[in-house]
């Protein structure tokens, strides 16, 4: 309890500024001596609602929870989930709540947020009728979207068509109606709008515009339509909601706190009720000083922090904030800043509109010819550098921003024209000049640690590319020279020897490194580095080039790391391993007995393995080939465990047997690494496929994994475990077995072509530029036209494809290098011994005293 | 069987302890690549051809493992000199010294090499 000396604070709202304010609290050391106190109405702590929609593409709850491990208990927060504030009594300053507890308070914070409008109409509250702001909201609409088989939005601004992106994605016919003329009134023109709609409509959704919802048609009480104000009806069975939201200030009206004429609770510069200076109010609740209730979330957090320092006795204000905004909404890109509409006197646009591809740009030009603000749909690429440059004359003339590529010159202007006020990310308001210094002056060297020091870009995101480039170019400016050479031998990155190697069609490495390499390494041995790099792009390319898709062919042989070259991978004694392929995972009992018969006979210690098969150790190099012609007769082939190249595809058991599957995840599994076998990669290549979304076959964690849906399949992409695990993203959603497969073809394609030698599909993805959006283009949109040649490349692959093994023990003189000595080729190597251990072998320790090891870049499987 | 014109017999040779101790055709070996060699008292060694074809042999034992297994790495030239990284942990060694490229403290032995016309008896 609260002696007389502590300070109480009370938080009524544990929303996403709500939580901000606790962190503000907790920075400036107030936890450490008062009292704080939260009363939360959700029964969950805060979490990121501006990424709710993500929950309907694999996010779960807890991925948007916003509070860090142990942050509320390491602060002696007293959160009190599930027990919202139901009175305010100003003279006694306690808060009672609906458990009926009681809390004295010193200052009162009101972080209450917004609730969504629902339309007075007749049927609103019908069974199937829904808003869109909770988690809980979100539930409840994907349960009862289970049996319905269309949806239509009231309202078609920014969150109604987040609410119709989320239903089309659950599967339903959507509909949106919208009162106004146009989509997104608030934040687009009407040639804005008009670009939005061709877009939206394309995708297949259902739009109406400049009319009203007059009644929900209901029968036994649940929707089954929507009657409109010209008239017409429109048949569904789920109804959401989305035309705005309302501050929640009933709390405030309650207890005689002033409120505006239109809602919100009023507050001052300092975020304190013009009413009582002991409450203050902050986020979507509060009337700001400007007259304004803000409802995005960076103005929120600068409320909150301003709360925080007044409390503290600091000096801060909060006089307004910028409405600018990047959004995606159902894919497409939308963004305003500044004077979107252009409202202020003697102001003139620089429009640029091609329907046809759904493009809108506008720019709002002032007198002097300063940008005033602007309107992006479609394409919102400079978004992140026209939004700082407002208020200022662009160094270029306005018509150029505004052209697409091609069509006049300089369409970019890179973030080195901003000065350094100008303001990179809004979320976090970090400006240039912050970001240069985490170069120059706190030696960050990479995008993720200027992150971590300066916030930039942890927000929304929308501010990470010209984060990245500003990066780049101040460490350029540093005389920071980066060699993105591949390695001594080459200049170039892997990609260009890749696209080098394709449109040249070389075949051998010494020819390209005599005539691509670095000038002295020309005519040299090349090194452990380019060798296997260019092994590997000859062999991705090999049908297509000419070349041999025998890894053991010819030169090809002299590159490939030992591993590949011994097709088995090397263990700490100079063993190796053997690992057939298990399709999918699935193995008949006859095939299983060969692998124990085998391990056997050879006595091999015998692992199943973290990949859904069954791993045989501690063969000699010459026993590989007798090892592998039994395991050919029966039926098994490379497993490519050694290779940069397609390991498994795990499987769960799917519909076939699970009570919850819903397609035949087994048969897909098998389908896909069947297709991609043998194929070689920057990295190794791994997938899953799942039957239902319990996930049972972590495809999420994968290179390229699937899910089944009621629908088909979907697709995610850049998963990695290991070392530094990354979730999947989405790629697309309910394909076709032939949509999943086209997918998958360009993408793995398009991956060899541009990554790095070494680089997972997951550090691929978070390095290229545009990530995965540009990914999403390339492979799903076609936005660089080369998704025909992508998938020719596969088709030479699968049509190409022979097992290694097989063609090996079919080839005296491949075999003759199985061999443990040139000059003794029937003596087995002496120093390959093992000891006992837990009924099978290990490796015997070596007995040399071992020098100190110390781990090489690119060492072990590298 | 015929026999292929191109294979010139010629003989791969190695000094022990002053003599020169025949090891295997030249032919044996891709450039690029070794082969392991057991020598009379029982030491391993690791041969090599570089790209010119020219012959290199050092210890077949990976100091910082104790595997035998240099033979399996791949050669490579920095600055002019070739080397062999070992398979296992990578470290590169010179091939006509046995010097340590990633590790001044380390050196392996590296042998005389030489080729000769196979005399008849080997043929
Ligand atoms: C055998 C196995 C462990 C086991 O006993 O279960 C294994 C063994 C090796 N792993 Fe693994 N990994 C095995 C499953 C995994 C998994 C689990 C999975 O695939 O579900 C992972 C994490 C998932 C992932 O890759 O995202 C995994 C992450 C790694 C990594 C880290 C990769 C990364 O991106 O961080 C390496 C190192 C590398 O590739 O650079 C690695 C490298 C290796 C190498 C090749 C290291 C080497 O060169 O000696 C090991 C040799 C295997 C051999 O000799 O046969 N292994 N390895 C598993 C073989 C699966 C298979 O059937 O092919
Ligand atoms: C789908 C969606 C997408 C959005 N996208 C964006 C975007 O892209 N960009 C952007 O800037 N903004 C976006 N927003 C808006 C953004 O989420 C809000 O601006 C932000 O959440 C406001 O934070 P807040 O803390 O003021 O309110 P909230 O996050 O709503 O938190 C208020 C909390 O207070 C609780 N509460 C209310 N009354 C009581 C009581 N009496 N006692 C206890 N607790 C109470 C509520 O239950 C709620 O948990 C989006 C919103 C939604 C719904
Ligand atoms: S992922 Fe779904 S279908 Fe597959 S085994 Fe698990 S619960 Fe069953
Ligand atoms: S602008 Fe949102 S994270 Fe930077």
């Amino acid at each position: 309890m609260s002696t007389e000396t502590t300070e109480t604070i009370v938080l009524v709202g544990h929303g996403m500024v709500g939580q901000r304010f606790l962190e503000a609290l907790a920075e400036r050391g107030v936890t450490d001596r008062a009292r704080i106190v939260v009363l939360a109405e959700e029964p969950r702590a805060a979490y990121d609602r501006v990424q709710l929609t993500s929950y309907f593409s694999g996010r779960t709850p807890e991925d948007l929870c916003m509070v860090e491990d142990g942050f509320i208990d390491r602060h002696g927060i007293e959160l009190h989930l599930d027990d919202p504030a139901e009175t305010i009594d100003r003279t006694a300053k306690t808060v009672t709540a609906r458990s009926g507890r009681t809390y004295a308070y010193d200052t009162l914070v009101l972080a209450t947020g917004s609730y969504p409008f629902v339309p007075p109409v007749p049927g609103k509250d019908a069974t199937g009728c829904f808003v869109y702001r909770t988690i809980e909201d979100l539930l409840a609409i994907e349960e009862y979207a289970k049996n319905s088989t269309t949806g239509a939005v009231v309202g078609g601004g920014l969150l109604g068509l987040e609410a119709a992106g989320a239903l089309k994605g659950l599967g339903l016919d959507t509909h949106i109606v919208e009162f106004a003329p146009r989509l997104m009134p608030v934040q687009v023109d009407e040639g804005g709008g008009a670009a939005l709609l061709r877009t939206i409509e394309g995708m297949g959704l259902t739009v109406h515009t400049g009319v009203g919802t007059q009644e929900v048609l209901t029968a036994n009480g649940a929707v089954t339509g929507m009657a409109l104000s010209d008239g017409s009806t429109v048949d569904t069975d789920l109804v959401v909601f989305s035309a705005g939201v309302r501050p929640r200030d009933q709390l405030a009206r309650d207890c005689g706190l002033a409120v505006g004429e239109r809602g919100g609770i009023t507050v001052d510069e300092q975020c304190r009720t013009v009413t009582d200076p002991d409450v203050f109010a902050i986020g979507e609740c509060a009337l700001a000083a400007d007259g304004r209730v803000y409802g995005l979330v960076a103005p929120g957090y600068e409320q909150a922090e301003t709360a925080a320092d007044t409390i503290t006795g600091e000096r801060r204000s909060f006089t307004g904030a910028d409405l600018s905004t990047k959004l995606k909404l159902l894919g497409v890109d939308v963004a305003s800043f500044g004077d979107a509409h252009g409202t202020a006197e003697g102001c003139l646009d620089v429009v640029y509109s091609d329907s046809r591809s759904g493009i809108y740009k506008k720019l709002v030009i002032g007198r002097d010819g300063e940008l005033l603000g602007g309107i992006l749909v479609g394409d919102a690429e400079a978004y992140g550098t026209l939004r700082p440059l407002t208020g200022s004359v662009p160094p270029v003339a306005p018509e150029q921003l505004v052209l697409p590529a091609g069509a006049g010159g300089p369409v970019q202007i890179g973030p080195s024209a901003l000065p350094d006020e100008a303001v990179i990310c809004s979320c976090h308001n970090v400006s240039k000049g912050t970001i240069r210094a985490a170069v120059t002056e706190h030696s960050c060297t990479t995008v993720p640690e200027v992150k971590k020091c300066t916030k930039a870009g942890t927000g929304c995101g929308s501010c990470v590319k010209v984060l990245g480039q500003l990066v780049t170019a101040e460490l350029e400016a540093s005389g920071v020279v980066v060699d993105k050479g591949l390695c001594g031998c080459f200049a170039q990155t892997r990609q260009e020897l890749y696209e080098i190697v394709r449109t040249l069609r070389i075949t051998s490495y010494q020819t390209l490194l005599d005539n691509h390499g670095r000038e002295a390494a020309r005519g040299g041995d090349g090194c452990e580095v380019c060798k296997p790099t260019v092994g590997s792009i000859i062999a991705s390319l090999a049908p297509t080039i000419g070349a041999d898709g025998y890894v053991l062919a010819g030169e090809q042989a002299a590159l490939q790391d030992t591993n590949d070259h011994f097709l088995a991978n090397m263990q700490k004694n100079g063993s190796y391993s053997i690992v057939p392929r298990i399709p999918g995972g699935e193995i008949t009992p006859e095939k299983l007995i060969v692998i124990g018969e085998v391990a056997r006979d050879f006595g091999l210690y015998t692992k199943i393995t973290g990949g859904q098969r069954i791993d045989m150790f501690g063969a000699r190099v010459d026993q590989l080939p007798m090892i592998w012609a039994r395991l050919v007769d029966a039926g098994f082939e490379s497993g490519h465990a050694y290779g940069k190249a397609l390991r498994t595809v795990k499987s769960c058991v799917g519909q076939t047997w699970c009570r919850y599957g819903v397609q035949d995840s087994v048969r897909m599994a098998i389908d896909l690494e069947l297709r991609y076998r043998g194929l070689r990669s920057p990295h190794k290549l791994k997938s899953a496929v799942s039957g239902c979304q319990r996930e049972c076959a972590e495809a999420q964690s994968k290179d390229f994994g699937v899910i089944a849906t009621a629908n088909g399949w979907n697709l995610y992409v850049g998963g990695n475990g290991g070392a530094t695990p990354r979730h999947a993203d989405l790629l697309a959603q309910d394909l076709s077995d032939a949509e999943l497969i086209r997918l998958i073809d360009r993408f793995l394609m398009f991956y060899i072509r541009t990554a790095d030698r070494l680089e997972r599909t997951s550090t691929w993805l978070e390095r290229i530029d545009g990530g995965l959006d540009h990914v999403r283009g390339v492979v799903v949109h076609d936005s660089l036209g080369i998704c025909d040649e992508l998938e020719a490349l596969m088709a030479d692959h699968v049509a190409n494809y022979r097992d290694e093994w097989a063609e090996t023990i079919n080839d005296p003189e491949r075999l003759a290098r199985f061999v443990s000595f040139v000059n003794a080729p029937e003596a087995p190597d002496p120093t390959v011994r093992f000891v006992p251990e837990r009924d099978q072998i290990k490796p015997e320790p070596a007995e040399l005293p071992l020098l100190q090891i110390r781990t090489l870049e690119g060492s072990a499987a590298r | 069987m015929t026999i292929a014109p191109e294979r010139t017999d010629v003989r791969l040779e190695l000094r022990v302890a002053d003599e020169w101790f025949p090891v295997c055709e030249l032919s044996a070996l891709i450039p690029g690549r070794g082969v392991a060699a057991l020598l009379p008292d029982g030491r391993q060694v690791a041969v090599f051809v570089d790209r010119t074809g020219t012959p290199y042999a050092v210890g077949n034992q990976d100091p910082f493992t104790g595997a035998y297994v240099l033979s399996r790495g791949l050669v490579g030239s920095a600055d002019g000199r070739p080397f062999v990284a070992s398979p296992l942990l990578k470290q590169r060694f010179d091939l006509a010294t046995g010097r340590c490229l990633d590790d001044d403290e380390v050196t392996i032995e590296a042998y005389d090499v030489r080729t000769s016309v196979a005399p008849p008896a080997l043929r």
